[in-house]
């Protein structure tokens, strides 16, 4: 059997799930044999892969509209979708900016900021969405691991299970968001 | 007196009449999740996670009297599918962000979401915004947090006699508040006892200076206050 394909995105959160992610220590080692690694911001691979994955781990919340492509591309080109931390299964952190209108945020952030000398991005970056959304709420998914960040051995457990055919089983304390 | 005899979850057990489907319940080590409800306080059924099946009805078990003859199920497929749709329209009701909350770790509403197995929130969120009000000097409420238990609306009634905390409006807009939607800094019923706080499932009323994840709760402090009054 051929190795497992795996990739990651990372949308609007801190890069702390992926950090978790490379927490999971020698199982790193194990999921090397059997995992190759295809885009993911911890690899130099910038491009969804054109013939799909088998698992996508997704960090963060949707908060412009290149993540929702993006997340539709994920959604369309991998087996499973996996929301991997509390930004991408609630909106989390990100998602307290709703509210306020993004122009406003925009203006704010941009608008009196030196280095910009006010200039506003409006054309070279994607535009932000009016709300964060967690990703189930654009895309359909298939397991969800809680906690700011996931548990590494959550992460742990969840990618070897699917290694393995079987169903991540995620119950109790698995569940704790925070 | 009489006993009454129930089934739950298909077990026959003898009740003492007057007794609520909970307090059965858990006599007979049964447990049913609760969240509104807390020992020492009277029950009101706000929350509607204590549902349990009649078979035929669903009824809150913190409020509904065992009665002879009486077929109760507290895990039917249909009571958890129930509990856990509540559960989601609370968190989607307000801004529950574990991560960076005082109560991180040591609250009712997170351990319920391990209890219940919820995965994730089905329905959309409602990202409201709340005001929080930090006046008093030792206390503040964050009412993003709140869940609308009532137990500090309660605790300050029955137990403090204080009747600071209130709820105002009605509907999605029903809010906590106290005295007459004054700052609580300036309520002048508060006795600044602090009873609130303990009984607070959540994250919404703490003490001032606590930090992610430094809150924990006594909420059995109540129920040790009424039994000793109750033995004078």
């Amino acid at each position: 059997m051929g190795k497992v394909k795996v990739a990651t995105v990372w949308f609007s959160g801190c890069a702390g799930c992926h950090m978790s992610l490379l927490d999971i220590d020698e199982v790193l080692i194990d999921l090397a044999g059997r995992v190759e690694f295809c885009n993911s911001p911890i690899t130099d691979l910038k491009v969804f892969p054109e013939g799909g994955v088998d698992v996508t781990l997704v960090e963060g919340a949707i908060g412009n509209e290149e993540q929702l492509e993006l997340a539709r591309t994920v959604r369309a080109k991998s087996k499973i979708v996996i929301s991997l931390g509390d930004c991408a299964v609630t909106g989390n952190v990100p998602a307290l900016r709703n509210g306020i209108p993004p122009r406003e945020l925009i203006e704010e952030i941009y608008g009196t900021s030196r280095t910009t000398n006010g200039a506003l991005p409006y054309e070279v970056v994607p535009r932000l969405l009016e709300r964060v959304r967690p990703l189930h709420e654009v895309i359909p998914v298939d397991y969800f691991l809680h906690g700011c960040p996931p548990p590494a051995g959550l992460i742990a457990k969840a990618v070897l299970a699917l290694l393995d055919g079987k169903t991540p089983e995620l119950a109790g304390a698995d569940l704790k968001f925070g | 007196m009489d006993k009454l005899r129930v089934k739950i979850d298909g077990r026959t057990i003898l009740a003492a009449p007057g007794k609520t489907i909970l307090e059965v319940a858990e006599e007979n080590g049964i447990h049913i999740p609760t969240l509104c409800h807390l020992d020492g306080l009277r029950d009101v059924g706000a929350c509607r996670l204590c549902i349990v099946d009649l078979y035929g009805q669903l009824v809150t078990s913190c409020t509904t009297k065992v009665a002879d003859g009486m077929e109760i199920g507290t895990q039917t497929e249909t009571v958890r599918a129930y509990r856990r749709t509540i559960l989601e329209l609370l968190f989607a009701e307000g801004n529950h962000v574990c991560s960076f909350c005082v109560s991180n770790g040591g609250c009712e509403l997170q351990d319920l979401a391990c209890e219940l197995g919820m995965h994730s929130v089905r329905v959309p969120y409602t990202y409201r915004r709340e005001r929080v009000d930090a006046t008093h000097p030792r206390f503040l409420i964050d009412r993003d947090r709140c869940v609308l238990c009532g137990r500090c609306v309660r605790v300050c009634q029955e137990v403090e006699g204080a009747h600071t905390w209130g709820f105002a409006e009605r509907g999605a807009t029903v809010r906590v508040i106290t005295d007459l939607a004054v700052p609580w800094g300036t309520a002048e019923s508060c006795t600044s006892c602090g009873k609130c706080v303990e009984v607070c499932p959540t994250g919404a009323i703490a003490r001032k200076g606590a930090s992610n994840a430094e809150m924990r709760k006594h909420p059995d402090l109540v129920a040790e206050l009424t039994e000793r009054r109750a033995r004078g």
